[in-house]
């Protein structure tokens, strides 16, 4: 599999997949996406990018430790969920707030945290199996 | 009481356990002299408990608590009447006492700071459970004495009696607290009431209920269990193997006394039935003969005294089962009276055993001039314990004959078993008390002297309290056995007995016993020979029982495990299928409900015939691979044009999470089997490839037969138009399927990411342990073949493949 061709190709489309999930993680709320499907595809680019340029370039790559990138994923989530009891009303309840930044109106909410949440676990834990499988390939 | 008393009270409940947190600590810097702060705990809770007994006294009681999980209406609330008031005070006086006792014993121990702590928790379990007015504190109370038992009988962990014993104790007694657990649900679901101050209040709806006997049942195997009635005893024997301050205060004067205080305390509930009044007696009876029995085969002064604590257990037990007026009032005595000299007499036992290094009553004597005051005592407990004056003993033996004398079979009966196992009683207590102190001294493995202060504080004070309670009568009875008298008999009692004997059939009695506890002191030796021919005749007991249920049970579990667990992936791949199968067709076969076949849709569009064509493709392709790569690959186009018929009949978010499932599904299945070091095609013989088509057809036929079914339902659009008029309004998304996930039903999703989180770290490990082992090997030879690296004790047979 690691072909001229291929090893240099990839880390652009790993790049173009890892935006694409992110963008598709983002506008999940309105359009057809969200973190589970986001986080497949991310998990997907990973896989490609290790298939290309071996394990070790992926985890220089994240840097974190899938698992625990799925772990924070899974706090993430828990603490939006937990956010809502703060502020008065039951366990996940979706907050939003309406920033202005730049005069663009940001629709932010603890749902997107949740999201972001899902997304992460995704990446996470099905990258970390995925390499863990390729890495015991090579020793 | 003051307004405070609620508070103040909850707080000395915690105390024990707060003492139990910091005792270590206390310990590692005071060494065994921590033993005096530690006993300032239950000090604090005896005086804060005396505080009550001018009320209690008064016919009065006192509850208090607050809500715990209010919407199952439990509460974490107490009530102190006569009867949890003196346990109360038992458990807080002897519990400083032997708290003292243990600095004393364990004096040195390396871990004395972890036993006091074990102590400390258990006495703040055991007030616990006489105070609890609530039924699930009770229960939680109740095991948690099991537990710390549990603890503090193996406490000595690396000897292999000590664990055997403490299992056993607690398979026993917390087995016993799960039928306790039933007994108090069916009574909660009789009377709606799960607190027993208003419990009491419907004793006659319970006997009347149709579940009266299976709630008696029930709560007896709690009680019977906990306070080893026969032929449920033998546990309390074994928990000698604990240190002697363990055996004094859990295994005689406080634990082993739950069962007859739940008893007592359901007695006015429960109570007055035939049942009542026949089990109780019954086994009680048994237990006491059993009981006394056993203890003139020992002659290891701890199993001496534990075998007439079984008996005693018993004499309480019956006596309770009587529910006469007197029989309770004998009952509150010898409870009181039990507590105190037998307490004295295992402490003494300890004492012995401390200072000479040998608890055999044949290897001991002539220790009157070297311990006196450890003889003192003795002789005091003693006296109690064979029921003569003037000790509390003599009152409660009194009390018991007087109960019991009645001029019909069933009650002489009785009366038989209660002289004999009283007569019995004062064999072994004076066996004790004076074989050790008598006769000319001998040779121990230890010179004898007297103990330190610590250690024989506690039995003076115990037998000194027997002699106050029995001269100072009239007050014992005001503030002690009349309250709890009424208590357990659920209206007002006035216990009145006194030192002065009254001339009438129960003294007559009490001459008997001591006749013929006399003469069977002088015979003991001969009466243990015999018991011992006897029991080596017999063979078998419930001890012996025990092992062979728990090791029947192993068997039973091993034999089960290997016939569902038998290793093989394929075994449990074909089994999981074809439940599945089942699952889906089974019901339609059975109520004939199969769907109607759907017609050939006569507007099909072309592109969608082709993509159902690719999917055909794919499948065929799969089943004609050569080998596994193609197939998977086969698999992926299959799954591919499955995830376009999503897309074009209009889901797109789940067409999108099939594209991608499927791919990463065929990297990973590529992965595992380049991992897995498969061999590239499949090798199954074709019965077996039969096999799998069959199971496979029925899945697949299966869901599809299901999915028809469910097509052909009338659609219910109440979801549908909810979430489509509420999407945007309440969570502010237009995607309904992502503000289902995220929002509407976010918990679930919640609990779903944590398995795949869960899933991850699994995999992750079992992949590492591959890893490791395979490194290893790799490691020991790096010349071994390759495919012999995973053998078959990694892989079930199937994986492996055939290695060609």
């Amino acid at each position: 599999m690691r072909t001229i061709i291929f090893r240099s190709i990839a880390p652009f489309l790993t790049s173009l997949m890892v935006l694409f999930s992110i963008f598709v993680l983002l506008r999940g709320h309105n359009e057809p996406g969200g973190g589970f499907i986001g986080g497949l595809i991310a998990a997907s680019a990973l896989a490609i990018y290790g298939i290309a340029c071996g394990v070790a370039a992926v985890r220089r790559a994240i840097y974190y430790h899938p698992i625990a990138i799925s772990a924070f994923g899974l706090f993430m989530a828990t603490l939006a969920g937990v956010l809502s009891m703060f502020a008065g009303v039951p366990f996940m309840s979706g907050l939003w707030i309406y920033p202005e930044i730049l005069g663009v109106e940001l629709a932010l909410s603890s749902v997107l945290i949740f999201d972001v949440g899902v997304y992460l676990v995704v990446v996470g834990a099905i990258s970390s199996i995925a390499l863990g499988l390729e890495e015991g390939d090579r020793d | 009481m003051s307004a405070a008393a609620p508070g103040t009270t909850f707080i000395v409940l915690m105390l024990p356990f707060l003492a139990a947190v910091i005792a270590p600590w206390l310990t590692r810097r005071l060494g065994h002299n921590a033993a005096w702060l530690l006993a300032l705990a239950p000090v604090a809770i005896f005086v804060h408990f005396l505080g009550f007994s001018a009320e209690v006294a008064d016919g009065g009681f006192v509850t208090g608590g607050f809500q715990w999980v209010p919407s199952y209406n439990v509460s974490f609330s107490w009530l102190i009447d006569g009867l949890s008031l003196t346990f109360a005070l038992l458990i807080s006086g002897i519990g400083a006492l032997i708290i003292l006792y243990s600095g004393g014993y364990l004096k040195g121990h390396d871990q004395l700071g972890r036993f006091f702590a074990f102590m400390l928790l258990f006495m703040g379990a055991m007030l616990g459970v006489v105070i609890s007015d609530s039924f699930l504190m009770l229960f939680v109370y109740w095991e948690l004495t099991s537990i710390t038992s549990f603890l503090l009988i193996g406490f000595d962990h690396t000897r292999e009696a000590s664990r055997r014993a403490a299992i056993q104790a607690l398979v026993v007694t917390g087995g016993g607290g799960l039928a306790l657990l039933a007994g108090l649900l069916v009574i909660w679901n009789i009377t709606g009431v799960s607190q027993i101050s208003l419990l009491l209040n419907y004793g006659d709806d319970v006997r009347a209920s149709p579940f009266y006997l299976l709630a008696l049942l029930l709560v007896l195997g709690g009680a019977f269990s906990k306070s080893a009635q026969f032929p449920l005893h033998f546990w309390l024997p074994n928990a000698m193997e604990a240190p002697t301050p363990v055996s004094a205060y859990l295994h005689s004067a406080t634990m082993v006394k739950a069962g007859v205080y739940l008893l007592m305390r359901l007695n006015p509930v429960l109570g007055d039935t035939v049942w009542w009044e026949t089990l109780l007696p019954l086994f009680g009876g048994a237990t006491l003969i059993v009981g006394t029995l056993l203890a003139i085969r020992q002659t290891d002064l701890k199993l001496m005294l534990a075998y007439t604590t079984v008996s005693s257990l018993g004499l309480l037990v019956m006596l309770t089962g009587f529910g006469s007026e007197h029989a309770i009032a004998a009952a509150v005595l010898y409870l009181v009276a039990h507590s105190l000299f037998k307490g004295a007499l295992f402490m003494v036992a300890g004492l012995i055993d401390h200072e000479t290094g040998t608890r055999d009553v044949t290897a001991l004597g002539g220790l009157r001039k070297a311990m006196p005051i450890t003889f003192f005592a003795a002789m005091a407990a003693a006296i109690s314990m064979a029921g003569l004056p003037p000790f509390v003993g003599f009152l409660a033996k009194e009390e018991i004959y007087y109960a019991l004398w009645a001029t019909n079979p069933w009650a002489l009966a009785f009366v038989a078993v209660a002289v004999l196992g009283n007569a019995l009683m004062f064999v072994i207590g004076f066996a004790v008390a004076i074989k050790p102190f008598f006769g000319p001294l001998v040779k121990t493995p230890k010179a004898a002297h007297e103990g330190p202060v610590l250690l024989w504080l506690g039995p003076v004070v115990l037998g000194v309290a027997a002699l106050i309670a029995a001269l100072l009568s009239p007050l014992t009875h005001r503030f002690i056995s009349s309250p709890m008298a009424s208590a357990v008999a659920g209206r007002a009692e006035t216990v009145s007995i006194s030192l002065v004997p009254h001339m009438g059939p129960a003294l007559i009695l009490s001459l008997v016993t001591v006749a013929i506890g006399v003469v069977f002191y002088l015979a003991l030796d001969r009466l243990r020979a015999g018991m011992a021919w006897l029991l080596l005749a017999i063979g078998w007991g419930p001890d012996r029982g025990f092992d062979q249920l728990i090791s029947g049970l192993v068997r039973l579990s091993m034999v089960i495990t290997r016939f569902v667990q038998p290793g093989r992936l394929d075994i449990y791949m074909t089994v999981t299928f074809l439940m599945i199968a089942a699952a889906l067709i089974g019901p339609m076969a059975w109520y004939g409900e199969w769907p109607s076949m759907p017609v050939w849709p006569a507007d099909a569009q072309f592109h969608e015939l082709v993509v159902i064509a690719i999917a055909f493709i794919g499948l065929l392709a799969v089943i004609y691979a050569r080998d596994r790569l193609t197939a998977i690959v086969s698999l992926g186009v299959q799954g591919f044009a499955v995830a376009l018929i999503f897309m074009l009949f209009g889901a797109p978010d789940l067409s999108f999470t099939q594209f991608m499932v499927e791919t990463l599904a065929v990297v990973i299945l590529a992965l595992v089997m380049t991992r897995l070091k498969l061999t590239s095609s499949d090798h199954r013989p074709t019965g077996r490839k039969l096999v799998d088509l069959s199971v496979a057809l029925a899945c697949g036929i299966g869901f599809m037969l299901y999915l028809l079914a469910v097509t052909q339902q009338p659609f219910n659009t109440a979801l549908s138009e909810f979430f489509a008029a509420y999407s945007k309004v309440v969570a502010h998304g237009t995607n309904v399927v992502n503000v289902i996930i995220v929002d509407f039903r976010g918990t679930d999703t919640l609990g779903e990411i944590a398995v795949v989180m869960v899933t991850g770290l699994a995999i992750l490990s079992l992949i590492r342990i591959r890893s490791l082992r395979s490194g290893e090997i790799a490691d020991n030879d790096p010349d071994q073949p390759r495919t012999d690296r995973y053998g078959p004790e990694h892989l079930g047979p199937d994986q492996t493949g055939k290695v060609t």
